[in-house]
């Protein structure tokens, strides 16, 4: 059981949790992530590793709920405990991997749209604590949706928030503010888009135009995590790749994104269902994820 | 008086009826049934029996007990050289292993050894008849990855001689591919697998779950900042391989290990689960094997028409015997001497059909089975929502890639010594499908034997 020390509801539709898992905080780096999992019959839901604090053994976890787990997982407060919790998975993000000399010549660019930011964090906040800053944007539907705007700012060189709305920062998606930036004279060496696949899709056809390499987390349908089951495979040029324990960060210009969007909805009518029958309230009683639901 | 050239008959769920649940299709004998197919064993004085065991049970003498009734002391016998008889009893492919060997098979049916084994294991599960558990542990600890038969076997074993043993677990359940792999109708989670476990557990075996070993942390940490003085790898060989074909990543494409796992692991065939299944209503599985009759079996009772979709004829089949016949009662049908050209997707990216070609026997090739050949021109298509594809699996990088001075093989298994465990870094031991690539449960159990006694012998020279 790993026992959940903190649950703060960040926005109208994104939560975010402290959770104890000693083992995941000692060894985890920036771009991995974990799978969660409520109670006995819960799904296992993949996370990215938003922050972790060795010293005190906790992972933080920024979600948004869109189907039938994560809303019930919402409901989940300070005290109750996760079931699950099994990490670090996949990838160490190649950045930490690389000399910190030559990264510190490099001119980085993060983009992340909407639960994004939380994935992007850790990486931004990880190379400003080694002596590099970034340029950050963070964009969102409206000022309301933005997460993490002053932890962000503390770590970013510039930070341009945006929102699709105008409501605050840049009028516009993230990809107009990539350009307004390249217009102005900015030269990036490397740009890191972590978001919905739509808008990675859409960061990484610019991206490609504008000749800057692009890396992407990708984020499949998973089961195990482990690269057991295959569910997370997509197409990275030719080859076939488990994001699970080949990614989750690939090459962006590399990504079939229109067939892992495709492979994304694979179950959107049956979790329409599940939504439903949540929603009726006849599988859960009181979302303290500890009781299983009906037994 | 019975025939004694043939087996006492075992009673099964009838097909019709299991077709359409999870419940477990055969039921085993019952006491008498046991005793009476005991009387049929000669008790031959070089069993030749035994050296068709991969541990080698003494199987007359464990019988013989049978013969007398005393069930508790034939679970005894059993006890010195398995840890899960009831699922041995089960799921071993006996008919190629002890009773391929057993003398009365030459003149009619070989003694039933699996279904008196699975009897009287399940008596012990039922009267609740324990292991021995030793008088206090020497203080050595041992590390096991994975939590599989082999892991399970060799964690038991060193438990047995005083070892302070902790297994890691990748997944969030005990038990490797018995509990994500084979399903509910052929091997019972709860009152079978669950209930072995908690055997070994009695024996003073810590489990920790959700420890992905080469990840959450490593095998030199192990040995270095918790110590652990060896280590047994028992990691299995868990990653599907696909074909190569054009439209593989469409929607309705599953490995075998996914579609099982969403049914068994996650119990996506009960509504009260969370995690779905994409069940389907025509499926082809792609393959032979027995995961491939798992797959299959486990779609039909999620609703759907199914076919296996295999390239050699159905000598060939490697699954074990008794699940190809269990699976054409069921109503499986066997598109033979096909194999798969292309999956048909739709502009959806759902799979539509599959393209898939007729093939003949020619030469044997060098694992001595015939050849199986396209027949040009023979291209026909078939309608289809699901393909499963059940192509074998490979051993998990996870570890080797993680852990200094581990020589695996081109095939991406683990070397080590079949007598010991021993691989190419000391004090790491391993076993199963990690090391052989996909087996059988009995093999993952003898090598999980071994691992235990070359450890004990390790550390009996290393701390004398
Ligand atoms: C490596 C990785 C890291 C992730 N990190 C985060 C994170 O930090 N914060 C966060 O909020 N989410 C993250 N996700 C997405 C998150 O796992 C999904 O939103 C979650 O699994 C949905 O669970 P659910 O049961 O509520 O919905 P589901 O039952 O899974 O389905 C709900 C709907 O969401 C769609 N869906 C399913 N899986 C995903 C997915 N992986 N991504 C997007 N849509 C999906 C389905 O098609 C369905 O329509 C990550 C996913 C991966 C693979
Ligand atoms: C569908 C199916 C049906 C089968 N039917 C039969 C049958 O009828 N008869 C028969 O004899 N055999 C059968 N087999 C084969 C048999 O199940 C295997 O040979 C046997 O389970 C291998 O045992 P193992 O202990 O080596 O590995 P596994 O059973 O594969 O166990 C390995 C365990 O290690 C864990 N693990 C892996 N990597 C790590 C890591 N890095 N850290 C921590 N833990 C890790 C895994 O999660 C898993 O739990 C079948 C297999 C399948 C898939
Ligand atoms: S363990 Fe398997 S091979 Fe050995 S006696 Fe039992 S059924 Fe036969
Ligand atoms: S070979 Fe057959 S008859 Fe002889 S001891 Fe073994 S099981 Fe009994
Ligand atoms: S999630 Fe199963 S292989 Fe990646």
């Amino acid at each position: 059981m790993y026992k959940i020390l903190k649950a703060e509801q960040l926005t109208a539709n994104i939560f975010l949790m402290d959770v104890e898992a000693p083992r995941v905080a000692r060894h985890c780096e920036p771009g991995q992530f974990v799978i969660v999992k409520m109670d006995e019959k819960g799904e296992r839901i993949p996370l990215t590793i938003c922050d972790y604090d060795r010293e005190a053994g906790t992972i933080t976890i920024v979600f948004q709920p869109v189907g039938a787990s994560t809303t019930k997982m919402k409901e989940l407060k300070a005290g109750d405990y996760f079931r699950d919790f099994t990490g670090p998975l996949g990838n160490a993000s190649e950045l930490v991997e690389e000399d910190i000399e030559e990264l510190k010549k490099k001119k980085i660019l993060f983009v992340g749209g909407g639960v994004g930011a939380a994935p992007v964090y850790p990486q931004v906040k990880w190379l400003h604590e080694h002596g590099v800053d970034a340029d950050v944007i963070i964009g969102s539907k409206t000022k309301d949706m933005l997460i993490l705007e002053k932890e962000m700012e503390a770590v970013s060189g510039n930070y341009y928030p945006c929102t699709d709305d105008g409501s605050y920062g840049h009028a516009g998606m993230v990809t107009t503010m990539v350009e307004e930036l390249v217009e102005k004279g900015n030269k990036y060496d490397v740009c890191i888009a972590i978001g919905p696949m739509i808008m990675m899709k859409f960061v990484c056809l610019l991206t490609k135009k504008l000749e800057i390499p692009t890396v992407v987390s990708m984020n499949p349908i998973m089961v195990d995590g482990t690269g057991m089951c295959g569910a997370c495979r997509l197409h990275v040029g030719d080859e076939i790749k488990f994001a699970c324990v080949d990614g989750p960060e690939f090459d962006g210009h590399l990504v079939n994104f229109d067939e892992a969007m495709k492979r994304q909805q694979m179950y959107k009518t049956q979790e329409g269902r599940a939504m439903l029958k949540l929603q009726e309230g006849d599988t859960h009683h009181g979302g303290c994820g500890q009781c299983g639901g009906d037994e | 008086m019975a025939d004694v050239l043939k087996k006492v008959p075992v009673r099964e769920q009838e097909p019709k009826v299991r077709a359409t649940n999870f419940e477990e299709v055969c039921y085993g004998y019952n006491k008498e049934e046991a005793m009476e197919e005991a009387t049929r064993c000669l008790n031959c004085k070089n069993a030749r029996c035994i050296q068709g065991c991969p541990v080698s049970i003494n199987i007359p003498a464990f019988i013989a007990e049978i013969k007398e009734g005393n069930i508790e002391e034939a679970y005894k016998v059993i006890g010195q050289s398995s840890a899960l008889p009831a699922i041995c009893g089960r799921v071993c492919p006996q008919e190629s292993q002890c009773e391929s060997k057993c003398v009365r098979g030459i003149k009619g049916d070989a003694v039933s050894i699996g279904k008196l084994e699975r009897f009287v294991a399940d008596y012990a599960l039922e009267n609740d008849i324990k292991p021995e558990k030793p008088e206090k542990t020497n203080g050595h600890k041992v590390a096991v990855i994975g939590s599989g038969p082999s892991g399970l076997t060799c964690a038991g074993d060193l438990a047995k001689l005083g070892y302070e043993v902790t297994v890691f677990e990748a997944l969030h359940e005990l038990g490797g591919v018995l509990v994500y792999g084979i399903p509910e109708f052929r091997l019972p989670k709860q009152k079978v697998v669950k209930k072995e476990i908690e055997k070994v557990k009695e024996l003073g075996v810590k489990f920790e779950t959700n420890v992905v070993i080469g990840k959450s942390t490593t095998i030199d940490q192990l040995m270095e900042e918790e110590d652990f003085e060896a280590v047994f790898i028992g990691s299995g060989a868990g990653l599907p391989m696909f074909m190569g074909i054009p439209g593989e990543t469409a929607n309705g494409v599953f490995s075998a290990n996914e579609y099982l796992t969403r049914s068994n692991l996650m119990k996506a065939f009960d509504d009260s689960y969370d995690t779905p299944i994409a069940a389907g209503k025509k499926v082809a599985v792609v393959g032979g094997g027995n995961v491939a009759m798992d797959a299959a079996r486990t779609a039909l009772r999620l609703g759907a028409e199914v076919h296996i979709v295999y390239r050699r004829s159905e000598a060939e089949l490697p699954a074990r015997v008794e699940e190809v016949h269990h699976a054409k009662e069921e109503g499986v049908q066997f598109d033979l001497l096909t194999n798969p050209k292309e999956i048909l997707v739709d502009e959806n990216g759902w799979v539509k059909g599959m393209k898939v070609i007729k093939m003949e026997l020619g030469e044997p090739d060098a694992s001595g089975r015939r050849r199986p050949i396209e027949i040009p021109g023979s291209e026909y298509e078939i309608e289809l929502d699901t393909v499963i594809m059940s192509l074998g699996t490979s051993p998990n990088p996870l570890i080797s890639s993680t852990t200094k001075g581990l020589e695996t093989n081109k095939r991406k298994c683990i070397v080590a010594e079949e007598e010991n465990g021993q691989t190419s870094k000391a004090a790491v031991f391993a076993g199963g499908d990690a090391v052989t690539g996909a087996a059988t449960v009995i093999l993952a159990m003898g090598a999980g034997k071994a691992g235990a006694k070359g450890i004990h012998e390790y550390l009996s020279k290393k701390n004398a």
